[in-house]
């Protein structure tokens, strides 16, 4: 069930992120680019998604438990932490140079070429590298 | 005016919504792509690992079989500069994880919550994005 819920879910993400737009680096980049040809797309991609996952979390934080068992995630802790503000605005700077972010990179694999290829390694080398830094947070709070 | 990408954009997004709330009411889980992604690369997913990677081969699988399937030719347009793509990529994975989300876990997971870790990671991402185009693309012309 769980494993059936997770394909699932990980196929419309795909399907979704392909016919939005997002796994094409000018179109992220057109909505990043205020100052220049601006393109709105990303908007709609954003505030689409937004609706199914507004109703979701009405019935997750109304009580209900997930349908293959367990619990839903617990509000995390509410604080606006500087990793939070300062990761954000890292991840952000290189969203907006090669126009890719993590679920985008992994769709457009199989037909983003070596290009596709070489940001997902240096992806998952970046968030190795942060494993030591979130460590170390753990430990000073 | 009405552009075609952005009835594209909407339809696809709401894909993406769906996909969101059917792991989030099925499995219980955010869908995150970064805490998915670092979640399996370090080790942190613990007994998530399976369906995690279940969720990867999906992603990754469907657009190749749909691309397949109506003989579709999807272009990334991704810059073919080298030390731009790594830099990014290392900004992307290392930035994304020290804030614990992207734009699928803060961005459509966090603001639909109305949280407002969501909510304001979500705007310096946007900002430094902006920065980043405006940088990189109008005063530096790199790409």
């Amino acid at each position: 069930m769980r494993a059936v819920i997770a394909l699932t879910s990980g196929g419309l993400f795909g399907l979704g992120l392909l016919i939005s737009g997002m796994v094409d680096t000018n179109r992220v980049q057109g909505w990043l680019d205020i100052f220049g040809d601006w393109d709105p797309t990303l908007a709609f991609v954003l505030g689409g998604a937004i609706i199914p996952m507004f109703f979701a979390w009405r019935l997750a934080d109304g009580g209900r438990t997930p349908r293959a068992g367990g619990m839903f995630p617990p509000r995390p802790n509410q604080k606006i932490s500087p990793e939070l503000a300062i990761g954000s605005l890292i991840f952000g700077a290189g969203w907006g140079l090669a126009g890719l972010c993590p679920g985008p990179s992994l769709a457009s694999l199989t037909f983003g070429g070596w290009e596709g290829l070489l940001f997902l390694a240096a992806m998952i080398v970046g968030m190795l590298m942060a494993v030591p830094v979130k460590r170390m947070r753990a430990s000073t709070t | 005016m009405i552009e075609t990408s952005y009835i594209y954009g909407l339809i696809g997004g709401l894909i993406i919504g769906i996909a969101a709330a059917l792991y989030l009411l099925g499995n219980g889980r955010v869908m995150g792509a970064s805490g998915i992604i670092g979640g399996l690369v370090d080790g942190s997913a613990g007994h998530d690992r399976r369906d995690q990677f279940i969720f990867v081969l999906g992603l990754i699988l469907v657009p190749w079989l749909v691309i397949l399937s109506f003989d579709l030719a999807p272009k990334t347009n991704i810059t073919s500069n080298p030390v731009i793509i790594v830099a990014a990529g290392l900004l992307v994975g290392f930035g994304a994880r020290v804030a614990n989300g992207c734009t699928s876990g803060h961005g459509v997971c966090g603001i639909s919550r109305l949280s407002p870790r969501g909510i304001v990671a979500t705007l310096f991402y946007l900002f430094s994005g902006g920065v980043s185009v405006l940088l990189f693309k109008h005063i530096l012309g790199v790409i």
